[in-house]
């Protein structure tokens, strides 16, 4: 499925609110940026014809300096700018915080492809299918160099860095198939790492994922890794080592042996997971080893989904205080 | 009558051969000895002048290369290597190598010296080894992009360039590294000169303009450049040993690779504007005939752009995880900057509003550096509008936006300035009819070529992209045209201006009647700039005489 191709595209479809609004947004600048710059050429234009040497013009009282002036071209059109500021802003903060319902949906980039993953274990490579309607949180990590995950149609794209999560969420509400990029400069064929995002109703989207096979839900995929590197030896409870118990965990503040507190999100845990002795937890030993090396990306996922799994204390996970 | 107004009356005839005056700084002596080992301001200024051209020519090719590549959508011209390696070539050549020395090392080296009725720059020697500091770091980077090939794009972000790449990275970057010490040594040349050298009487509110915006760029050279040797030299270090400082599997963070690129990388936009601004500043006035309005706005708000562009370098890492609060003061610096560009726009305008007005080429190139700086400073601020930036960053939008900046700015002020001084420099005069038809190629020129990449950006068309969509075609098609003419407009000067080294009429010492002291002396000046050390006892930008003329 490929979207409709025209010969010459002049505005990007708008497949979400957050895209209408930032059509309005640059609406509104365009008119002020009109509104600021016409005068200006016209200005110019006409002083230069007007105003041409050899012709008789009515030049006298000239100012070569007017402090009023001056200063009132300076600040009217700064402060009418921060309109569209304040407006950017506030929209930029609504694309920061995630809905608490929304559908978490995991991406990994590395030279030159995309692989998605759901809930529910599906996975799939360079193509992404998401449902119309439901906030759908994208967590995204690289294996490699810095990519970008870009979705034109929702006017939305984050950085996707090796070794830290980042994310973004939208809620589309138009279905259809829509193109997605990598708009970080990754190497040779970085023109070539993107896809087709695919908005779908609610009732497809479910088809489409019991139809989609899947090695079990990322819950079941991270219980199992949780037991095959041997993490629950200790961190179940029933061991000879005291260790952190996981239940309630996520999103929770924890407080460090330095004094002070950090909350227990994707990237602490996956922080913990990989190097352990940084930040100590306050009232342990130091005994957990590291899985550097031992445990990738994907897996890596699943695990986090797994503790996630677990409970969680925040009412909302993925909002950050 | 004063000093300033003896000179001024008098019009005096080229230097060679005349009795009882010495040789112009052109025909002193003619080896190429004299030419390499000469410490003479000017003559330094023409040597970075062929060299900017030469770096300019090499990237303007890569630039036409990549526009030709781009009228396909599926990239079958080259491949992805090779167009990465393109893409490399021109950003690494036309920013390092010609847009951030461009005006200050010519007219900056040519002109500050004589508009402050100085002999020469403060350290001349020093002078000298910054161009042979700039050539030689250059040409070794050049080498290696050219023959080696370095696919990393001037950004140059880790761990791409540190761990992942296969090409010639750090051969380049010890080049770029060496042609930064030399933007040092101009820059604190041109400090000290400025504080130093003013001859009697050249206070600091008599100075043109041009003198203030070199006076802040010299300060974004020395406080800068620093920051990028020491980055790219950290780049070197991981890439050759392995020491971690960027690629996070040697336990580094990329993001403080984007945080140090920046710290530098935003401040060497106004390495490249600011002295463009200097240059309108010069020309608007002089074929107005009439003083610049609010000269002391104009000043202030070049050294207000020189401390703001220190605080912005966060609008380029909205989209990176940056923290939100990072994220909404880095977007709320970045809109001040509009208000001393503002300043400048609204007051080049008042400039002209009642001159007498000469639409010579210098004032062509002026008018079009005007319109298209004030559509790529607001489309500046569309980027850094945050909820706009998280669509367009990183598209052509970008690629457009910055190109208004730096061809439509610096570009077309190079260009305006080396038409306004060209007599100045060799004493002849251009053919003014060829110096209008190219201006016009220009503008018409990169207008088609940059306009529909605002588009492009918006429909959402990524950055360093070698395929894309076939729905992007057409505005590509209409984009590489565009590069046509434009290409046009660059060749055709390139062609009368050396025609009129022979065969151009010879200058007279001020052929637009234009006031500062590089119009009291002879064109080309003498070895010393001045038969007679001057005296300054005027206002800048004076003329008032005009004012009569009803």
């Amino acid at each position: 499925m490929k979207p409709d191709q025209q010969a010459l595209a002049l505005w990007p479809t708008s497949a979400s609110l957050n895209a209408a609004e930032t059509d309005h947004l640059v609406f509104g600048f365009t008119a002020l940026t009109l509104l600021l710059t016409v005068p200006i050429f016209i200005a110019i234009t006409v002083f230069a014809i007007w105003f041409r040497d050899g012709r008789i013009a009515h030049r006298s009282y000239r100012e070569n300096r007017n402090r009023l002036l001056e200063v009132s071209w300076m600040l009217i059109p700064f402060l009418l700018t921060l309109v569209f500021f304040y407006w950017g802003a506030r929209m930029f903060d609504t694309q920061k915080h995630a809905p608490g319902d929304a559908i978490h949906i995991s991406a990994i980039a590395k030279q030159w492809m995309w692989k998605f993953q759901h809930p529910g274990g599906q996975a799939e490579i360079n193509d992404l299918h998401v449902p119309a309607g439901q906030p759908v949180v994208i967590t995204m990590i690289s294996q490699d160099v810095i990519h970008a995950l870009f979705l034109p149609a929702l006017r939305i794209q984050m950085e996707t860095l090796p070794d830290r999560y980042t994310e973004l969420w939208f809620k589309a509400d138009r279905p259809g198939t829509y193109r997605l990029y990598c708009s970080e400069y990754c190497g040779t064929d970085h023109s070539e790492m993107g896809g087709y995002l695919t908005i779908m109703q609610p009732a497809a989207y479910q088809r489409w994922l019991e139809r989609s096979s899947t090695p079990g839900s990322l819950v079941a995929q991270g219980r199992a890794a949780f037991s095959a590197h041997g993490c629950s030896g200790c961190h179940d409870g029933g061991g000879m080592v005291r260790a952190p118990s996981l239940a309630g965990l996520f999103g929770s503040p924890v407080p460090l042996a330095s004094g002070g507190t950090l909350v227990a999100d994707d990237g602490y845990i996956r922080d913990k997971i990989l190097d352990p002795g940084r930040n100590q937890i306050a009232g342990y030993r130091q005994l957990m080893p590291s899985f550097k090396g031992a445990i990738d990306e994907g897996e890596m996922i699943a695990l986090v989904s797994y503790v996630k799994s677990l409970g969680s204390a925040a009412p909302s996970e993925g909002a950050t205080p | 009558m004063s000093l300033s107004e003896s000179l001024l009356h008098r019009d005096p005839a080229p230097g060679r051969g005349t009795i009882g005056r010495p040789p112009d700084y052109l025909h002193d002596e003619h080896t190429l000895r004299s030419w390499f080992f000469s410490i003479d301001h000017k003559r330094i200024g023409i040597l970075y002048l062929l060299s900017i051209t030469f770096f300019f020519v090499l990237g303007s090719i890569a630039a036409g290369l990549i526009r030709l590549s781009l009228v396909v959508p599926n990239g079958a011209i080259f491949s992805n290597d090779t167009y990465n390696k393109l893409f490399t070539i021109h950003g690494v050549v036309m920013v390092w190598f010609f847009l951030i020395p461009s005006i200050p090392t010519t007219f900056g080296n040519f002109l500050l010296p004589i508009m402050i009725g100085a002999r020469d720059v403060a350290f001349p020697r020093l002078n000298r080894l910054s161009w042979y500091i700039f050539v030689c770091g250059a040409l070794f980077t050049l080498f290696t992009i050219v023959v080696g090939g370095v696919d990393t794009g001037w950004t140059f972000y880790a761990p791409f360039s540190t761990t992942f790449s296969n090409t010639w990275v750090i051969p380049a970057l010890l080049g770029v590294i060496v042609v930064g010490f030399s933007s040092i040594l101009t820059g604190l040349n041109f400090v000290v000169t400025l504080h130093t050298m003013r001859a009697p009487g050249m206070t600091w509110f008599r100075l043109p303009i041009f003198c203030w915006t070199m006076y802040a760029t010299s300060l974004i050279f020395l406080l800068a450049t620093p920051v990028i040797t020491i980055a790219l030299l950290l780049l070197v270090l991981e890439r050759a040993f392995g020491i971690g400082i960027f690629d996070p599997a040697l336990g580094g963070d990329p993001v403080l690779f984007e945080h140090l690129f920046w710290f530098y990388s935003h401040p060497a936009v106004y390495i490249m504007v600011l002295p463009g601004m200097g240059v309108i500043s010069e020309i608007v006035p002089a074929f107005a005939q009439k003083k610049l309005f609010g000269y002391r706005f104009v000043a202030y708000a070049s050294l207000g752009l020189a401390s703001l562009t220190f605080f912005v370098w966060g609008h380029h890492m909205f989209v990176n995880g940056q923290s939100e609060v990072a994220s909404l003061s880095f977007s709320l610096l970045s809109f001040a900057v509009a208000v001393p560009s503002a300043v400048k726009v609204y007051n080049w305008t008042a400039t002209i509003y009642k001159g007498s007005i000469k639409l010579d080429t210098p004032m062509l190139y002026a008018m079009g550096y005007i319109g298209l700086f004030v559509l790529g400073g607001l489309t500046g601020l569309f980027l850094a509008t945050l909820a706009i930036d998280e669509h367009v960053h990183d598209t052509y939008f970008v690629v457009a936006h910055f190109h208004y900046i730096m061809v439509g700015g610096t570009a077309l002020a190079f260009l305006g300035g080396l038409h306004y001084w060209w007599p100045k420099f060799t004493g002849r005069m251009y053919p003014e009819g060829w110096g209008r038809v190219s201006a016009f190629f220009i503008f018409i020129g990169f207008n088609t070529t940059f306009f529909p990449q605002f588009l492009l950006g918006y429909l959402g068309m990524p950055r360093r992209y070698h395929t894309y969509p076939p729905e992007f075609q057409l505005l590509n098609i209409l984009s590489s045209a565009g590069s046509l003419i434009l290409a046009l407009g660059y060749i055709f000067p390139m062609i009368y201006l050396v025609w009129s080294l022979r065969y151009g009429k010879r200058a007279p010492a001020n052929p637009w009647h234009a006031r500062g002291l590089e119009w009291m002396t002879t064109s080309p000046p003498p070895k010393h700039n001045f038969e007679t050390p001057p005296t300054v006892d005027f206002e800048p930008y004076d003329y008032r005489d005009r004012e009569s003329r009803v």
